[in-house]
């Protein structure tokens, strides 16, 4: 068994902002990331996978393959968006902190990981994601 | 506990599996199967768990895992082109994942004693990809 970690890019902006608080307990709660324009991060998400080496090629995943997944799922839907604006999970109301991020990613990416890599072989081993390089947030498998 | 030492070694390499074709092995690897070959500035983190031993506070010593990283790992592949001058990269495709590999058959044989054992060998080829194998099979 081995495991694959690959870090994935994407710049979006987001304004951490509770419907059931009144505005001032969200600013109490959310401070400057409850500013009313919203604010940016460059984010950086690892993705964590894990199977059996395919003693051919030695490799344990094709790499286009996840990179093309990771491509349609989250950079092409989420690079340079507002996430409470322009990403249906946050513009019906979840507030877009890193740690719901982490769980809208994951979903994402499990949504189609059985057409992308059929077979029980490779196994989506966890993500980890940056929203700057003091925080980081993780889903082990 | 855990106690990781980091190396890291500069290479060239080259991914292609001798029977399939060029646009074969383009589709399988991308650039990484250019025949000319390309480089990284791979970094290995090398793992070891177990307990300090109470008179000296250390579950391994130090510098001798650096002696072994340094004379297993360093020297014969820095500055190296893997698939001509490192076995067995000749016949075995030098991806990170193999060299993972390796790397563990290299050293392991060294660090075992009755206080630490090797818990996993970390191969980043780039900042942003990297593989780690924990023994046993692949």
């Amino acid at each position: 068994m081995i495991r694959l970690t690959r870090r994935y890019r994407f710049c979006a902006s987001h304004r951490l902002h509770s419907a059931g608080l009144s505005d001032a307990e969200n600013r109490e709660l959310y401070g400057k990331c409850n500013n009313p324009y919203g604010h940016g991060h460059d984010y950086a998400l690892d993705v964590s996978v894990r199977g059996p080496l395919d003693s051919e090629s030695g490799r344990v995943v094709d790499l286009a393959a996840l990179d093309g997944l990771v491509r349609e799922q989250i950079v092409d839907a989420l690079d340079h968006r507002d996430l409470n604006k322009e990403v249906a999970a946050f513009a019906e109301g979840l507030v877009p902190t890193t740690e719901n991020l982490a769980v809208e990613i994951r979903s994402r990416l499990a949504s189609r990981w059985s057409q992308v890599f059929p077979g029980e072989g490779l196994a989506l081993d966890g993500i980890r994601i940056q929203e700057t390089k003091r925080n980081r947030i993780e889903l082990p498998d | 506990m855990l106690i990781t030492r980091r190396v890291e070694f500069s290479a060239s390499h080259v991914c292609r599996v001798a029977r399939l074709s060029d646009e074969e092995n383009r589709a399988l690897y991308g650039a990484a199967s250019n025949p000319n070959g390309h480089g990284h500035n791979y970094v290995v983190e090398v793992t070891l768990e177990g307990e300090p031993e109470p008179q000296t506070g250390m579950v391994f010593d130090l510098k001798r895992l650096k002696d072994v990283l340094q004379r297993e790992v360093v020297d014969p592949m820095d500055h190296r082109f893997l698939n001509r001058e490192v076995p067995p990269f000749d016949i075995v495709v030098p991806t990170a994942e193999n060299l993972a590999i390796e790397v563990w058959r290299r050293i392991e044989p060294h660090l075992g004693d009755s206080r630490a054992r090797l818990r996993g060998v970390r191969v980043y080829e780039t900042e942003d990809l990297y593989v780690d194998y924990f023994g046993g099979r692949p």
